[in-house]
């Protein structure tokens, strides 16, 4: 039955023959790539390393709330403001999405045909246009609102207009760091407080207002502190001079365009998956629990979003994936995240594209990396636990 | 005595209108204040939307009756009181919406390629085509005759890619970077379910890797990196490079749905293949693939849907698609300040072509529930 090649019909010996042939072929693909690149590189003059770093960057951020910039700042530091600017509207854009995602699944669920409907309509339409689209139709409304001249005045302190949104910066004066240490001291607490009285309840049955005492922990101890030092906290107001304001704190129309398009786009996605995990859940589940005297609101609490839950992290964690990955778009309406501050700018006036591309990717897969990790450890801990 | 002779009340009616009505829309009294404030709110928007995108808008003659040429003719802009969209810019710059900057000449070809794509995609899209077969030798041939049709030669004038933008730049991008992904998509995902280390390792790498990083920074992969990695006289256009980011990032997307239509198929399968003496590739193109995938067309749509969204991020590397073109009239100062319209059309274009094909998946995804049993007996 053998044939004459027998040794190749060998399984053994064809699996190293391929995998060496693979990894053969790769590498003098990778080999080729290197050569030509360093050529083409020494041929049009290009530096290499990673020196340019160091070199001063030469262009403004207009965007950058955590960090200071200024022209004659770091290549370096524009990366970093880059990596804030793209963390900043990330985080905040995952939150929105994640408030309004469920909210628009439970109402999508209501028993009332015309709200279900209606979110519905939304759903469809902000899912099926692309987002980048929806982010310039965002931008271009903002920057359709009034001059800074005649800018709306919400509350007196507020100022809306096509520069952004302009609101009194809280500055802290010495005593406000005990302020922040009684809040996180108070987090931290209400958090064990919440363990302790779980493992009562267990065990007794007994239960313990745990949200009351938490709300007062965390909000009435520190405001109490703060009126005890004198209230080490005042605001700065903005001012109109000139043709802009002066002062305050400033939220640009390009961060404000990215956090409602992509919570918005976002949010349709994540309604779509908390609608199917509430509907995962079996009627049974409905039935028993109200048949064992539930309120309808304690129903949804207890029993059906715990186990809804459990199907929706998996997916929601992909969703906040693509969020994170998607405000890589900022770069459309000029907001200085990485890819347009670091990859887009700072590539351009550097010519180093392989160094600039190759950090960009390396800081988005390591944010996805980390996203991923931190959900999975919250969906194993969501998981049905065999006792 | 009188208790016994109460006359009780008819159940309240649960069919028809007045029972639906009841049911769905004024069940207890918060529901009714609901239903009531969403009507209350309808009744504010709907007329004002629709006055504004038809009964006031101009679709090519302005309220005096002239024919719209720039936005100052617009009605909206000769009388701010009067008028709502102007739709004018559609009509006038439609030619490029669909076609780019394509030479008037030698449309037909696009026109054609269009209508030949709706054939091509026929067999693809409805099973029970009469003559399936034949219209699939057409579909296995198309993309040859699209590249020539387009592109030019065979006695065709050549149209630079450069010419070519709107609708036609969206659709060349959306179909060939689906068409090419899914054959990539399915080695990759065969790959990584390899049982040799270094391949298999291989494949997840790619595959991560791509799903770890967003498409723009693939894009400038295209644009930016591509030229220095090929050797000097090679020179490739600006759509294939973007083309070549396209069908990476689409096919490592597809590579991960179409693992999970592997995952499916019972390992009885594969033990049944392989009792009849199959050999790796025989096994998985005859018995595994055609179930794997046949269970996975209704994701492998939803990521197509992704895909063809993400088509407009191709503006920011500087082609012109749909809404490249978009951008590009708002900048004309023609049309300046005309940016609703121009984006509620674009967002219209898009949503048809998205929504008929989440809808074409729903449809599928049923098709399969009652269709098909999977053996896992």
């Amino acid at each position: 039955m053998r044939s004459n090649l027998g040794f190749f019909s060998d399984e053994k010996f064809r699996s190293i023959f391929f995998q060496t042939l693979v990894v053969g072929l790769f590498a003098l693909g990778l080999f080729f790539v290197i050569s030509t690149t360093s050529y083409n590189l020494e041929k049009r003059n290009i530096a290499t390393g990673w020196s340019f770093l160091q070199n001063p960057a030469g262009f403004d951020i207009s965007f950058s709330p955590f960090l200071e910039f200024k022209s004659t700042d770091t290549h370096l530091k524009v990366y970093f403001v880059g990596v804030l600017n793209t963390l900043l509207v990330s985080v905040t854009g995952c939150i929105a999405a994640t408030i309004l995602g469920f909210i628009l699944g439970i109402v999508r669920l209501s028993s009332n045909w015309l709200l279900s409907r209606l979110v519905y309509i939304y759903v469809e339409f902000s899912r099926n246009v692309p987002l980048l689209l929806q982010i310039i139709l965002w931008y271009s409304i903002l920057i359709q609102l009034p001059r800074v001249k005649q800018s709306l005045q919400v509350l007196d302190v507020f100022y809306i207009s096509n520069r952004g949104l302009y609101s009194p910066r809280p500055i802290f004066e010495s005593g406000f760091s005990y302020v922040s240490i009684a809040i996180l001291l108070a987090l931290i607490s209400s958090f064990l407080i919440n363990r302790w009285a779980k493992k009562r309840q267990d065990k007794t049955g007994q239960q313990f207002p745990v949200f009351s005492s938490s709300i007062g922990l965390i909000f009435i101890v520190p405001l109490i502190l703060f009126f005890i030092l004198g209230s080490p906290l005042s605001f700065e107001h903005p001012e109109l001079k000139g043709f802009n304001f002066k002062g305050g704190l400033v939220i640009r129309p390009e961060f404000i365009a990215m956090f409602l398009a992509l919570s918005i786009y976002t949010a349709a996605f994540i309604s779509e998956i908390v609608r199917a995990g509430i509907m995962s859940v079996s009627k049974g589940q409905r039935e028993a629990s109200a048949a064992i005297g539930l309120k309808q609101t304690w129903i949804m609490r207890l029993i059906i979003i715990p186990q809804a839950l459990r199907v929706i992290v998996p997916p929601l964690t992909s969703q906040y994936l693509n969020l994170t990955k998607n405000s890589s778009l900022g770069i459309a309406v000029g907001y200085a995240d990485l890819v347009h501050g670091f990859g887009g700018i700072s590539l351009n006036q550097t010519g180093q594209a392989i160094e600039c591309m190759a950090i960009v990717m390396a800081t988005y897969l390591s944010i996805s990396l980390t996203i991923s990790f931190f959900m999975n450890i919250y969906n194993r801990s969501i998981q049905f636990k065999e006792k | 005595m009188n208790e016994m002779n109460e006359v009780r009340k008819p159940p309240v009616a649960t069919t028809g209108i007045i029972g639906w009505l009841r049911i769905n829309l004024f069940f207890n009294w918060t529901n009714s204040l609901i239903t009531l404030f969403v009507i209350y709110c309808l009744y504010q928007f709907i007329p004002w939307i629709l006055d504004w995108t038809i009964f006031s808008a101009d679709f090519k003659y302005n309220y005096l009756g002239e024919q719209i040429t720039n936005q100052e003719m617009c009605s909206r802009n000769l009388d701010p009181e009067n008028g709502g969209a102007c739709w004018a810019v559609i009509y006038v710059r439609f030619y490029q919406f669909i076609y780019g900057f394509y030479p008037k000449v030698e449309v037909w070809r696009v026109n054609l390629a269009y209508v030949m794509l709706a054939f091509a995609l026929l067999p693809l899209l409805y099973a029970k085509l009469p003559y399936r077969k034949y219209f699939l030798y057409f579909t296995y041939i198309f993309p040859v005759i699209a590249y020539f049709l387009l592109n030019g030669g065979l006695g065709f004038t050549e149209v630079s890619t450069n010419k070519w933008g709107g609708l036609l730049v969206t659709l060349v991008l959306g179909c060939t970077g689906i068409a090419l992904a899914f054959p990539i998509g399915i080695m990759l995902a065969l790959g990584r379910r390899s049982k040799l280390p270094v391949i298999s390792m291989m494949c997840t790498l790619f595959i991560e890797f791509i799903r770890g990083v967003p498409l723009i920074t693939l894009l400038f992969f295209g644009m930016v990196m591509l030229p220095l990695f090929l050797p000097e006289g090679i020179d490739m256009d600006g759509l294939v490079r973007v083309l070549v980011a396209v069908t990476l990032f689409q096919s490592a997307y597809m590579a991960e749905v179409i693992r999970g239509g592997l995952q499916a198929i019972p390992p009885g399968q594969y033990e049944a293949a392989k009792s009849l003496g199959m050999s790796y590739w025989r096994m998985n193109l005859l018995i595994i693939l055609p179930q794997a995938i046949r269970i996975s067309i209704p994701p492998i749509v939803n990521t197509s849907i992704g895909l063809f969204k993400d088509t407009t991020l191709v503006i920011i590397v500087g082609i012109l698609d749909l809404l490249g073109i978009g951008r590009g009239t708002l900048a004309d100062t023609n049309w300046l300040g005309l940016s609703y319209e121009i984006y509620f059309f674009v967002s219209l274009v898009f949503f048809i072509f998205t929504f008929g094909m989440s809808r074409y998946s729903l449809y599928l995804e049923k098709k399969l529930k009652t269709g098909i049993n999977m053996g896992a007996d």
